[in-house]
């Protein structure tokens, strides 16, 4: 803040903004950490009924959706490389395609979920509810981590946007980048998560 | 030293005057004296629920309220209590205040960060006290929000767990925000182990809050996801299984508790040194036990959970651990004694403080030893004498040590210095109180009052009476201090740079500090407690 009267030096360590990146990702891990761990223990309860689940979900559009989160980890790194060689006009280009990447696994999702609402496979639904116990629970924990992974993508999106204005009025430049490495992290963080949730959901049948 | 004009962080500092000037603020020690006032009006505001209740239960029957009502307040007194008093209060108070002070730092890592964390504590902190208006009634499940119970009851419970989840992420950020400032920021030549032990308490909380509370933060969201969209995580009838609450709930708030008491003793592990004017004794086990007492303390979750369905191992494993954990506290009483033997001894109102606190913090301790196994466990579950462990710890404890803290760097806070006669005295009264209203309890419990009941059977009554007795008498202890310091920091007498002869980093700088606390970065070549 420049306007404030009194003089800051400023204080810049790069090292210390990615070494305060690194633990908030690391408590974002621990808060899916906890809901794997509760996955496990239902799926140690109900592997049957989790098996059938399984067998309800589309894999061919988590393939899909994997990859294009794969590609979009690519093209954010890549963003990163090109503003530390100073390109700046390519680094907001790959940023943009990164939150046009997010937009696609976002419209993907929507056919996903909103083909399981066309057929009441949604936690509540009087379809849910006559299924056995471990079916009723898979089916909860299938929407609430999937969910809870989309919002972290829609955050991502925003921090994105907000890595491209930043590039736009050279805030984050060829020298001082680390807001962008951080931003980049948080995306490959919502990356890694979906790595995790999409073989425990898809394809543990 | 003081011929020199400096501004300090009391002042007006920018373009803004006034309150904008605060709320703007990134500087540690505005934030963390914006958190002490936010916390000490909502400390009273949960020392007045618990004397309601104390009123309730002065006789049998109904007194003043109907047991609908009493179950809302000791929910309110409990999350109020927790989540916006005790879990924050020393860290982001005094941790804010004088842990970059005492590493030689400017600031802390991320000040624009550490301002969010204010704005987030105090959105959380006004949904919890909103929950209580709103809705049907306030939530009446307890502060530990026990499934089956809360996903069922019709009151506001809602908006008390999104409450306690703001404030977690809160807590989280603050945390984040201190491991960085420690790793980073040292002064030159400040080696970890020639730093002072109050930012070695710090590092180890930061660390607790930084592991344990996403746990909590995950718990919480799929009790509102039951809640409002019918994911059965929790309800057998959908699945789910009530005692994986239980244990989600206590892997964050077991450890939420060393979050409470780890930087109360790097308080009194300050204090001791500085009025005995010796050097601490065993500043390596002190510092290692403080991480030893974070690791150790996660594991032992289970120790809530003796009667609620654990197979005999767990159940064995969780109390020999809960054990080990006392073995590292131990350890530090021990240190606290010894650093005392053969100094001189100023007893002012800090080291008063400080002996009450290691006078009740063994009562707490030795009381959670017997809790902690399993055969006396089974017997004083969920009676009164939990609650009298419990408020040993963290009121007589960390609310001690909060006072002890307060009473030691009042005279740097505000450059003033409060009166110490009537701080003495208030301090007696307090001791004096609490002992009598927490005392009783034990007793109660070993004869079989439940705890959280709204009635009681006649054979109880003395020992309630007493209870509320000394529940009024520590309130007027807490009045008098409260009263004693503000009038202080209003117009009390120039306090001098370094009032009690201390040694650490914060002592050489003016009371009340600088903007930026340091004119030239101090370089470290001592160990922090140079005595003799």
């Amino acid at each position: 803040m420049s306007d404030v009267a009194i003089k800051h030096d400023e204080h810049r360590d790069d090292l210390g903004a990615k070494l305060g990146m690194w633990l908030f990702i690391f408590t974002e891990l621990l808060l899916f950490g906890g809901l794997f761990l509760v996955y496990a223990v239902y799926r140690d309860i109900y592997a049957e009924d989790f098996h059938l689940g399984a067998l309800q979900l589309n894999v061919t559009l988590g393939t899909l959706n994997t990859v294009v989160l794969l590609i979009s980890s690519m093209t954010v790194a890549m963003s990163i490389t090109a503003i530390q060689r100073g390109n700046k006009k390519l680094s907001m280009q790959l940023v943009l395609l990164t939150v046009l990447l997010a937009c696609v696994f976002l419209v993907n999702k929507y056919f996903e979920w909103g083909a399981k609402f066309e057929h009441d496979l949604y936690p509540g639904s009087d379809l849910v509810l006559q299924f056995k116990r471990g079916s009723i629970i898979f089916f909860g924990l299938y929407f609430f981590m999937t969910g809870l992974h989309m919002f972290h993508v829609v955050i991502g999106m925003v921090v994105l946007m907000v890595m491209w204005f930043k590039l736009k009025n050279t805030t984050i430049n060829k020298d001082d980048n680390v807001l962008l490495e951080n931003g980049g992290l948080y995306w490959h963080l919502v990356d890694l998560i979906w790595i995790f949730l999409f073989p425990l959901l898809y394809l543990v049948t | 030293m003081t011929t020199i004009p400096y501004k300090s962080y009391l002042e007006p500092q920018g373009k803004y005057t006034g309150l904008l000037d605060w709320l703007t603020s990134t500087d540690h020690k505005r934030i963390g004296l914006m958190y002490m006032y936010a916390i000490g009006i909502f400390f009273i505001i949960g020392v007045l629920l618990g004397l309601l209740m104390r009123i309730e239960l002065f006789k049998p029957g109904e007194t003043i309220m109907g047991p609908q009502t009493y179950n809302g307040i000791f929910t309110v007194h409990g999350v109020i209590m927790i989540f916006m008093v005790v879990i924050p209060g020393l860290s982001a108070v005094f941790g804010n205040l004088f842990m970059p002070i005492q590493i030689g730092a400017k600031d802390v890592a991320f000040p624009k960060l550490n301002l969010l964390s204010w704005y987030i504590f105090m959105a959380g902190a006004i949904l919890a006290v909103l929950s209580q208006f709103t809705g049907n009634g306030p939530p009446d499940t307890g502060w530990t929000f026990y499934a089956p119970y809360s996903t069922q009851t019709g009151t506001n419970v809602l908006m008390a767990v999104t409450a306690a989840f703001v404030l977690g992420f809160s807590s989280i950020l603050t945390g984040l925000n201190f491991i960085v400032t420690i790793h980073r920021m040292r002064a030159p030549g400040m080696t970890w182990f020639k730093m002072p032990l109050f930012p070695w308490a710090l590092y180890s909380t930061a660390w607790i809050q930084l592991l344990a509370t996403p746990i909590v933060g995950i718990t919480l969201l799929m009790l509102i996801a039951e809640r409002v969209f019918k994911i059965g995580f929790f309800d057998p009838a959908l699945g789910g299984d009530p005692i994986l609450f239980q244990h989600l709930f206590w892997i964050y708030s077991h450890p939420a508790v060393y979050v409470m008491i780890l930087p109360a003793m790097g308080v009194i592990t300050e204090i001791i040194p500085t009025f005995c004017q010796r050097r601490i004794f065993g500043y390596k086990a002190i510092a290692l036990s403080s991480i030893a007492i974070a690791g150790v303390g996660y594991l032992v979750w289970g120790h809530h959970m003796y009667t609620s369905g654990m197979s005999f191992t767990a159940r064995w494993i969780f109390s020999f651990l809960t054990f080990i954990v006392a073995v590292p506290s131990a350890i530090k009483v021990f240190n606290w004694v010894a650093t005392m033997y053969k100094g001189s001894i100023a007893l002012k109102t800090p080291f008063l403080y400080a002996l009450a606190f290691i006078f009740l913090f063994m009562i707490g301790g030795l009381t959670g030893l017997s809790l902690g196994s399993l055969a006396t466990d089974v017997y004083v579950h969920d009676t009164a004498y939990v609650v009298a462990h419990f408020h040993y710890i963290i009121f007589g404890g960390m609310g001690f040590a909060f006072f002890a803290a307060l009473h030691y760097w009042f005279p740097k806070m505000y450059g003033k210095m409060y009166n110490q006669k009537i701080a003495d005295i208030a301090w007696l009264i307090l001791f004096f109180g609490f002992n009598m209203l927490y005392f009783p309890q034990f007793v109660l419990g070993l004869q079989g009052l439940p705890r959280r009941y709204y009635d009681y059977m006649p054979q109880f009554e003395t020992g309630e009476v007493l209870s509320t007795i000394g529940g009024f008498v520590l309130f007027i202890g807490i009045i008098m201090m409260i009263t004693n310091l503000i009038r202080a920091a209003r117009n009390g007498p120039q306090a001098p740079d370094n009032p009690w002869g201390g040694k650490t980093l914060e002592w050489t700088i003016p009371s009340p500090p600088p903007m930026e606390n340091f004119d030239t970065p101090p370089v470290v070549s001592k160990e922090p407690y140079d005595y003799e």
